[in-house]
């Protein structure tokens, strides 16, 4: 700094008055110590290339900052081209009608047949059993947690949930395999080894914490005058909570749901593990099943040579799970930026 | 008594009588979940705590089930950790700064928070055939541990700009004037008067989604890390395996002393897990102390 002689109405030029107008002595004061503040009385009308600098610096973090909030959308423009550049050449010679409404599923076998149904129909029958444990078990939950539960309650239920959602889904396959399946196998002898039972059960444990708290959002947004009028008309706390109170949250609930859904579409370890790798045109939840996600994984660890057309349908199926997760991740959003409006 | 007390008496009855079904209803579902959780924990103790152990840590995989260890797993797990975190947390820091310190609200300001909205909600075997396609194949970087890192990366970053955003928006404003009034720029406010109060919570946020990472297995499978690694990775472009692919490779064989080395593995990864969150937590706690 002491290179830099002060010059009094140096000021340059293209240069409109900022608030960083006077920079007294720029970083070195504000990083704390005591500032020497003779000197900065003497520097106060600031040389024009400490200004200089410091704009200089401004513009370039600026700009850094910029491109690191562009990564995300330079994310978006890549998933979606590389998904649609990719299954060109698949659908270049699978028709998409073929695809979409083929029923068997066979692109490593002869002969060839290229119908995702059985795929589709496996993440359904997977996805429905999560959400049927899932969605009552989180609603009231969520529901005892904002209009009932005491203190201590809370303390004990709110970490259960929030260690269920930290839980790597490798360890709830684990889980369904070697716990879940057997036991069940006790009582339904006709159960698979790998099947959409045991899998989509403990999916829906774990989507039951995002559920479970969104939903308790939704919930405590509604508001206490909507409680007390309900109240004051003689209706029982029962009556005012799911007469007023849940419907009037309905559509945050309506958001954490679909959320739900979306994770247990998306979820690949537990269905790779306990659900099986037969692709089977079935809903029979007692059989194997194959889901889009676990179709994904066993091509891409198997050894099929890039470039060809067995290859490209990890990106066809890729591209339709992508398509489904956004779409239901979108109307989430547009149900949940409803309830903040209605909230205000 | 009139014909009518009576029926209020009744009618009050069976709310009150309903009202306790559902308490206990609830109660119970509560009680579930906290079960499930109980015994998931419990099976993996019970089926892994055999097996752990010295070697367990110290010897790399084996086709014998009682000689195999996660050495290379847990140290691959271990780079793939930091080198992620060499990437993402200054561009999802960065990105944070943009959008609550200098974005202006605007349509593209929207846009980009959209998007990171909707990041965050792709199914993370996507961001695996991201990963297949852009670092292994185009970049030729391989099946190697910068891929998996670079992968790893972008699939954390939704997750670190929404938990460093909240970092940020916690600081009072007040900072940020007292700082600009000063004369200093919006860059100096930032960098010496909000980044430094702010970073604990960011910091707590940056270590909880890198504990997701260190779980993931789905896009680190599609990337290609291998289970069967006999030799610590030396270099960014070496082959590499981590604890949850290492974890999916015993489930998926059928003899069970796989499965009782997976438990084993699924110990060491809690473990490691709940360390971190434990950082975490002490964090948070440092931050309550220290500022507001």
């Amino acid at each position: 700094m002491a290179r830099n002689k002060p010059r009094v109405g140096a000021t340059p030029r293209g240069c409109p008055p900022e608030p960083d107008h006077p920079t007294p002595a720029g970083p070195q004061a504000a990083k704390g110590g005591s500032p020497n503040w003779g000197q900065i009385a003497v520097q106060l009308p600031v040389s024009s290339r400490v200004r200089w600098r410091v704009r200089m610096e401004e513009r370039i973090v600026l700009v850094f900052l910029f491109f690191c909030a562009l990564v995300g959308i330079l994310t978006t423009f890549a998933i979606v081209f590389i998904l649609l550049s990719e299954s060109l050449g698949f659908f270049r010679q699978v028709s998409l009608w073929e695809f979409l409404t083929g029923t068997r599923w066979a692109p490593l076998f002869n002969p060839k047949s290229f119908g995702v149904l059985p795929l589709v129909t496996g993440t359904l029958l997977t996805t429905l059993i999560a959400i049927a444990v899932a969605a009552p078990m989180g609603l009231v939950v969520a529901v005892y947690l904002s209009e009932y539960a005491s203190h201590r309650m809370r303390g004990i239920i709110k970490p259960t949930l929030e260690v269920l959602a930290g839980i790597p889904t490798v360890v709830y396959g684990y889980f369904a395999l070697t716990f879940v399946t057997p036991i069940l196998q006790r009582f339904i002898p006709a159960l698979e080894g790998f099947n959409a039972l045991s899998a989509g059960l403990v999916m829906g444990i774990m989507i039951l914490p995002t559920i479970a708290s969104l939903s308790e959002d939704a919930l405590s947004a509604v508001p206490n005058s909507l409680r007390y009028a309900s109240l004051a008309l003689g209706a029982t706390r029962l009556q005012t909570t799911w007469g007023v109170v849940v419907p009037a949250a309905m559509s945050g609930i309506s958001a954490a749901f679909l959320l739900g859904i979306s994770r247990a579409v998306g979820e690949t370890m537990i269905v790779a593990i306990a659900a099986g790798q037969q692709p089977t045109l079935t809903f029979n939840p007692l059989r194997a099943v194959e889901t889009m996600t676990t179709y994904i994984v066993q091509i891409a660890m198997g050894d099929v040579p890039h470039g060809t057309l067995e290859y490209s349908t990890i990106f066809a199926v890729g591209l339709l799970l992508f398509v489904i997760t956004l779409i239901l991740n979108l109307v989430s959003e547009a149900f949940r930026t409803r309830y903040k409006e209605a909230r205000l | 008594m009139s014909i009518a007390a009576v029926e209020a008496m009744r009618w009050r009855a069976r709310e009150r009588r309903r009202e306790r079904i559902f308490q206990i209803v609830a109660a119970t579902l509560v009680l579930f979940a906290l079960t499930m959780l109980s015994v998931l924990l419990l099976k993996i103790l019970l089926d892994g705590y055999a097996r752990l152990g010295v070697s367990f840590l110290t010897e790399y995989a084996s086709r014998r089930p009682e000689q195999a260890g996660i050495k290379a797993a847990l140290v691959g797990s271990f780079y793939l950790m930091l080198l992620t975190a060499a990437f993402a947390v200054p561009i999802g820091v960065g990105a944070a700064i943009y959008l609550e310190e200098f974005a202006r609200k605007s349509r593209w300001t929207r846009l980009i928070e959209i998007n990171i909205t909707n990041l965050a909600g792709v199914p993370s075997v996507i961001y695996g055939l991201l990963g297949l396609q852009v670092f292994v194949r185009t970049l030729a970087m391989e099946r190697s541990l910068l891929a998996g890192a670079c992968t790893m990366a972008l699939l954390a970053l939704p997750v670190i700009i929404t938990a460093a955003r909240e970092g940020l928006r916690a600081v009072p404003q007040s900072l940020r004037e007292g700082s600009l009034a000063l004369g200093a720029t919006r860059w100096q406010t930032v960098r010496y008067a909000v980044l430094p109060v702010a970073m604990p919570t960011v910091l707590t946020g940056v270590i909880l989604s890198l504990s997701r990472v260190v779980g993931e297995t789905a896009p680190l499978l599609v990337v290609g890390a291998f289970a069967y690694i006999a030799a610590l990775p030396n270099s960014l472009f070496a082959p590499f395996t981590v604890l949850p692919v290492q974890i999916y490779d015993w489930i998926s064989r059928p003899q069970p002393g796989f499965h009782q080395n997976a438990a084993a593995g699924i110990i060491v990864l809690l473990a490691l897990l709940l360390s971190m969150n434990a950082v975490a937590i002490y964090m948070r706690h440092r931050l309550s102390t220290r500022l507001l």
